[in-house]
Order: C-alpha cells, then structure tokens, then sequence
C-alpha cells in the first residue's frame, strides 16, 4: 500500500512511520501546519516540523508540509471560541480528528494517489468477521486515545492505520531509541496547542471575545462570591469557589453555568449527580447499539468508564449517578474495548 | 521511499541556482591548501585579501560602483537588512518600501522601530507612481523597491522611479534589492539611480552564504553587525574567503554570459508557458504582459491547490516552488499575488518555475507533460 503518515514531530507518529515502512509499504511523511498564531507548544511549530522532517530523512523516506491553518481556524479554532460564548466546554482535539486529520488530511492523501493515511494515535483497528472495521482502544490502558477518535466511521476506519495502537508508550519510547530517532524522549504534547502554556486559555479567550464576571449564586438563590468570567467557568469546577462555601468549609461545585445573566450556581457533590446525560449528534462506528444493550460510557479523555445504556432519545443512561459533564463535552459509548461512537453533551 | 529521481528537472532557479563550473574553481584553493584572515598583516593574510579584493574589482564593475562601495556580507537577505537599517542612524524618517518586496526587505522595515509605508502596486505588480507619490516626502529616510520580484519576475521601471523618488523624497537612500535581477540583467544600467544594490550570490550560480551590498556615492551606513570593524567599519566579521572569491567568478562569468543566455532561456520559458496554457484550460499566466525576467514563469492554475500539485510534481521528479512559504516549509497565501489583487483562493493555486542557463529543451517539454498530467488527475480528484 502507499500509505501517508501524518508526522506531528512527536514520538508516536514518528514510531508509526517506521512501523508502515517496516510493514513494507510504501511511506510518505506529511506535517500539517494547523495554527498561524504564537504558540509555544504544540503540533504546528516550526520544531515540530523541523523534528518530523529529521526523522523522515533517517527513515529515507520524502516529507512535505500541508498547511490547513485556514482550515484549522473555520473548523476547531473559531467553533472553540463560540463554544466558550455560549458557555459551553467544547473538545477541540475531537474537532481536529474529526475536520482535519480524518477529512482534510484523509481527502488530501486519497487526492494524491494514497491508500490510506497513519497516525500515532494509541488506538486499534480491527476487522470484524463481516469486513466491518472495529476502532478498539490503545493497549496501554493509560495512553488510550480511542476516546478522541470516536467520530471516525467506516469510511475513514477502511483507510487508516494506527501502528502504535498496539504498543506500550514506554515500547514506542524504546523503539524510537532503538532507531536513534531525535524524538526518542521528547516529551508528550499536552491539553491545547493552541493555547501558549504562559497566557493560558484565559487570555487567548479575552483577546477573541468580551469575558463577563460572573455572580455566583447558591441553590437558594442567594449571592455568595463572584468570578472573573463566566465564559470560563465548567460544570462541576471547584477552582475559584474557596469562598462561597455554606457552610464554610463544606465542598461547592460549580452545576450550573448561565451565560446571558451572567449566573454561576453552584451546590454540593449530590447536586451534581446525574443518571442520564443527554447528548447529540451521535456518530456512530458501525451503526447504533442495539436496544437496551449493556455498554460503558466515558466523559472525558481519561474518565473512568461506567456501565450505561442508550436511549435513543438522544440520552446515555448511567447505571449509576455520575457527576455531570459540562455541555460540549464528548460523551463516548463503548462495548467491551470497542468504540460504539459518541457525541457532545448538551445542556440538561 | 524518499522520492529521489534520478535526473530531476529542476525549475527553481530563483530558490538556489546551480553552480557555475567556474564558482567550484575560484573556491577550490580556498577549501583546500589556501587559507589566511585577509584583516592580517603577514603574507598569508595578503594572499587572502588579494583574492577578496579581486573579487571586490569584479562585482564592483558589475554593480557600476567604486571598489570600495562594495560590502560582502552573509547573503541578500543581510544585504537587505543592512540597506534598510544602516542609513536610519543618521536619518530620521520613515522607511518606504514596495508591496511585493521580499520579506528581507519588508520585514526589517517593520522591525526598524520606524514608521513604515507600502507603496502599492498594480494588477500586473508594477509599482504605481500614484501610490509611490502619496508615501514619499521629505521626512523619508530610506526607500526600497525591488528590481526583479521573486515569485513573479515582474521587473520594476527602476529607471522611471528613480527621478520621481529624487524629487518626491528628496533626503532618502534609495535602495534595490537585486538578487533576482543579477542573473539577467546589466544592473550597472537598469540600477543606475540607485543608492544601494544588494545581490545574493546563490541565485547567480556563486555559492551560497555570500552577498553584496553596493553603495554608490556617499551614503552613509552604519553597521548591523558589531566587531572588528571589517568592510571600512560597515560589515564587521571575518571574511569568508572561499565564497567571496567563488562570487566573484560568477559574476564574472555572467557578465560574459548574459546576453548569450537572456534569449535562449525567455525562448524556453515562453515554450513552457505557452505549452502549458494550449494543453489545460483554467491556466492564467501571472502579470503577462508586464516585463518580467526571461527565467521566470508564475501560473495559476484556477483553485487547484499549490501544495497537491508540488507534490506531484515532485514525485515525478519536477522541481518547481509555489513562490511563498514560511519557516515551517508551508505554503502561505502569497503577499506579492495578494498586493496585485489576485483573490486568495486563486494565490493558493499558484506555481512558480524558474528556468536557467542550463535548462534543456527536453526538460521543458517533460515539465510539460508531468505538470499537464498531474493538473488533470488533481482536477480529477478534486471534491466539486
């Protein structure tokens, strides 16, 4: 096959360009240039790129650089900012895998001749005994991305690969050494990329869209603390809540968020449990589970996965009461190890 | 596999242009059994500063300035820097440049801490008098517009516009960036209003790492870099021997060459041009009919993106460039296609293939087929 390997620069991808040739397919490397802004982290910087293009050259193997950062604006960048507008916490790594590694960059590489693409994602696909393609999660436990590739149906399943998907991080980091990849030990990409780790997302957000403070209010109604700006406040936050405890000492949580009044409720553990999390749209891997089928279902990227069922309402029901997931988080539905598929919460 | 074919057709002249067998000569004893810091005072050091100094006589001959207005720096993009930055100590002002200069230009201005004003350009990205007119008055210190663009090849009326900044600024320096032009034309005569000429030494078949910055007249610069005050106190920093004196031979060489190779290579780049534009529809020929450089051909290839195409090209082994990218290696939507009005969508569609002296008939025609082929299949795929 003549596979393009989407080479972020990190160790995983680097890994899983060795692993397609190893494999004995023809391999091409590609960066995607996704942000334009000033970053210091992240997928789309000029070190990044400069690592990837290192790595292509010691596995002999051509590298090129796509930039999507238009794309990468339409699709994740402005949608996050809106999605804070409105009081929502959105996932744009989901937004990523789903508008730009798994459509723009798939489209690319089918555009060019490729049969399929890889990443270095620790997630697996399998075939099923119908021809179906199954995405399982990572083997390791701690490094499963399945949660973030929920999106991907059969149509993007029959052309990736994810040669990592099988392996231990700790193994990919060995492996990477073995072949004296400059990547070997650098170290993982985490939360954002767009987001520079010294201005935070506080004040990428303040330079796109007016911040309100915000009046924090008890289930009575009754005014007890304030925080700087309702846009960055999540469901289930304890961050910033020290002194609106009643009584004092008590725990608060955030669990409820209303941006127009500018309104933050916040209340006990007990006030934030739930047993249906209603959600959509769903996209589903290979079709939507069958009626009141016993799945798992996780909230965030490593959340602890709970036995529930779908409804196809547009609801998951959790076997038993789980703290709410702010709206705009992705909820993913699992059967055993295999991804069923997932959608963003919605507001309760 | 890394795609590596044997015999590349290579259409980026202006990226880096091969070099000539006579470079490789002049810097041999350079690299090998000669060596010595010309700034010395033993005969060692003589024997190096010799071999500056005639290098020095050549370009200075070329450039249509005195020996000692020639400045060897790193390169066209220092050379750059140091005409637009080296005349503001001992000049207020703003600085002025044109909308389609090279980022060497553009963006010391913008990091010169002075006001700086863009002279806009028209469809075919020539420089409009007009435009020139309302940023230039008597408070401007340096002004810098181009002899060849980059991406286009589209070459400035430099003769027209040199009296016109006399007049309309009458305390600025008045500097052209040259790099593109040096290979093409007699810039002692085309830059004769200038103040500052820079050149590049890889883009005229000289080795890379080495530039010229000319001074005619007595413009007074002030140096960039610090240190032991070489090139008269304007460009301190050892000499880099080999580079200087393999410089020196391509310019040289071009001198000798120049008419010979002007129309024989605009023959091959029209047959390339016109080739392509008979075998696809949707192909627009950018800035025709302006004067342009004969080794320069920008197309555009009606939404196709540059990048997929470049790939193609590249697997079949044409070497071509879509004109602009940033550090990353990625394309960006091209500022020169953008400041003539050209809409983004169509700047991203661009390719940009510059031919030399040593291109072949064959090449072109095989440049043809492969472009041709990968347009249709591209288009072919594209999602409607």
């Amino acid at each position: 096959m003549r596979v393009l390997v989407a080479m972020s620069g990190g160790v995983d991808s680097s890994v899983a360009a060795a692993l397609v040739l190893e494999a004995g397919h023809e391999a091409v490397g590609a960066t995607m240039k996704l942000w334009g802004g000033s970053s210091d982290r992240g997928c789309c910087s000029v070190a990044d790129v400069d690592d990837a293009q290192r790595v292509a050259q010691q596995l002999g193997i051509s590298h090129h650089v796509f930039n999507f950062s238009e794309d990468f604006d339409r699709h994740v960048v402005d949608p996050y900012v809106a999605a804070h507008a409105d009081g929502l916490t959105p996932n744009p790594c989901v937004e990523c895998n789903r508008h730009l590694k798994f459509d723009r960059f798939l489209d690319r590489a089918v555009q060019l001749g490729f049969d399929a693409v890889a990443t270095g994602h620790h997630a697996r696909v399998a075939t099923g005994p119908d021809g179906g393609s199954a995405l399982l999660r990572g083997a390791d436990q701690a490094k499963d991305q399945s949660y973030v590739l929920h999106m991907l149906g059969q149509k993007q399943l029959k052309r990736v690969i994810l040669p990592v998907g099988a392996m231990t991080k700790a193994d990919v980091r060995a492996r990477a050494a073995e072949l004296q990849l400059r990547t070997a030990a650098k170290a993982d990409s985490q939360d954002v990329c767009f987001i520079s780790r010294a201005g935070g997302r506080e004040e990428f957000l303040r330079a796109r869209i007016p911040l309100h403070p915000a009046e924090v209010v008890d289930a009575e109604g009754r005014r007890v603390g304030t925080l700087p700006a309702v846009e960055l406040v999540t469901v289930g936050q304890r961050r910033g809540l020290a002194g609106s405890a009643h009584p004092p000492g008590e725990r608060r949580y955030v669990v409820d968020v209303d941006v127009p009044t500018a309104t933050v409720r916040v209340g006990s553990l007990d006030d934030l449990l739930v047993s249906e999390v209603p959600v959509g749209p769903m996209s589903w891997v290979a079709g939507p589970p069958y009626p009141d089928e016993g799945l798992e279902v996780q909230m965030s990227a490593h959340g602890q996965p709970e036995p529930a069922r779908w409804s196809p309402a547009g609801r998951v029901l959790v076997g038993r009461p789980v703290r709410r997931v702010a709206a705009g988080q992705s909820v993913v539905l699992y059967r055993g190890d295999a991804v069923v598929g997932g959608g963003p919460a919605l507001v309760a | 596999m890394s795609v590596e074919i044997d015999q590349p057709v290579y259409l980026d002249w202006a990226a880096d242009a091969p070099r000539h067998a006579a470079t490789a000569e002049a810097m041999r004893p350079w690299l090998t059994e000669r060596f010595g810091n010309p700034s010395g005072s033993h005969q060692v050091a003589r024997r190096a500063r010799a071999a500056v100094d005639d290098a020095r006589e050549v370009v200075a001959s070329f450039l249509g300035a005195e020996p000692g207005g020639v400045i060897f720096t790193s390169g066209g993009t220092e050379a750059d820097n140091l005409a637009v930055l080296g005349p503001l100590a001992s000049r207020p002002g703003a600085v002025v440049v044109s909308a389609v200069e090279h980022p060497a230009v553009i963006q010391a201005a913008r990091a010169s801490g002075r006001e700086t004003r863009i002279a806009g350009v028209d469809a075919l990205g020539v420089v409009d008098p007009g435009s020139l007119k309302r940023v230039l008055d008597g408070e401007v210190a340096v002004v810098s517009i181009q002899l060849v663009n980059h991406e286009t090849g589209v070459i400035q009326p430099l003769a027209e516009l040199a009296p016109r900044i006399r007049k309309w600024a009458p305390r600025a320096v008045f500097h052209t960036d040259a790099v593109q032009g040096a290979a093409w034309l007699d810039l002692a005569h085309v830059t004769a209003g200038a103040d500052l000429i820079s050149i590049s030494g890889h883009k005229i078949g000289g080795p890379q790492g080495v530039g010229v910055l000319a001074v005619r007249g007595g413009a007074e610069l002030a140096p960039i870099t610090h240190g032991g005050g070489q090139e008269r106190e304007r460009r301190s920093g050892s000499h880099n021997v080999a580079a200087i004196a393999g410089l020196g031979a391509a310019v040289a060489a071009i001198e000798a060459e120049q008419d010979a190779r002007r129309a024989t290579v605009e023959a091959l780049r029209d047959r390339l041009g016109q080739s392509l534009i008979a075998s696809l529809p949707e192909v627009v020929w950018t800035a025709q009919p302006a004067v342009r450089a004969p080794g320069h051909l920008h197309l555009r290839f009606g939404g196709l993106e540059s990048e997929a195409l470049l790939f193609k090209l590249d697997e079949s082994g044409v070497c071509a460039s879509a004109g602009a990218a940033c550090a990353s290696g990625a394309l960006e939507p091209s500022p020169v296609l953008l400041a003539m009005g050209v809409a983004k969508r169509d700047a991203g569609s661009s390719l940009r293939l510059t031919l030399g002296p040593s291109t072949t008939e064959a090449e072109v025609d095989q440049a043809v087929a492969v472009i041709a082929k990968a347009v249709r299949e591209l288009r072919a795929e594209v999602p409607a």
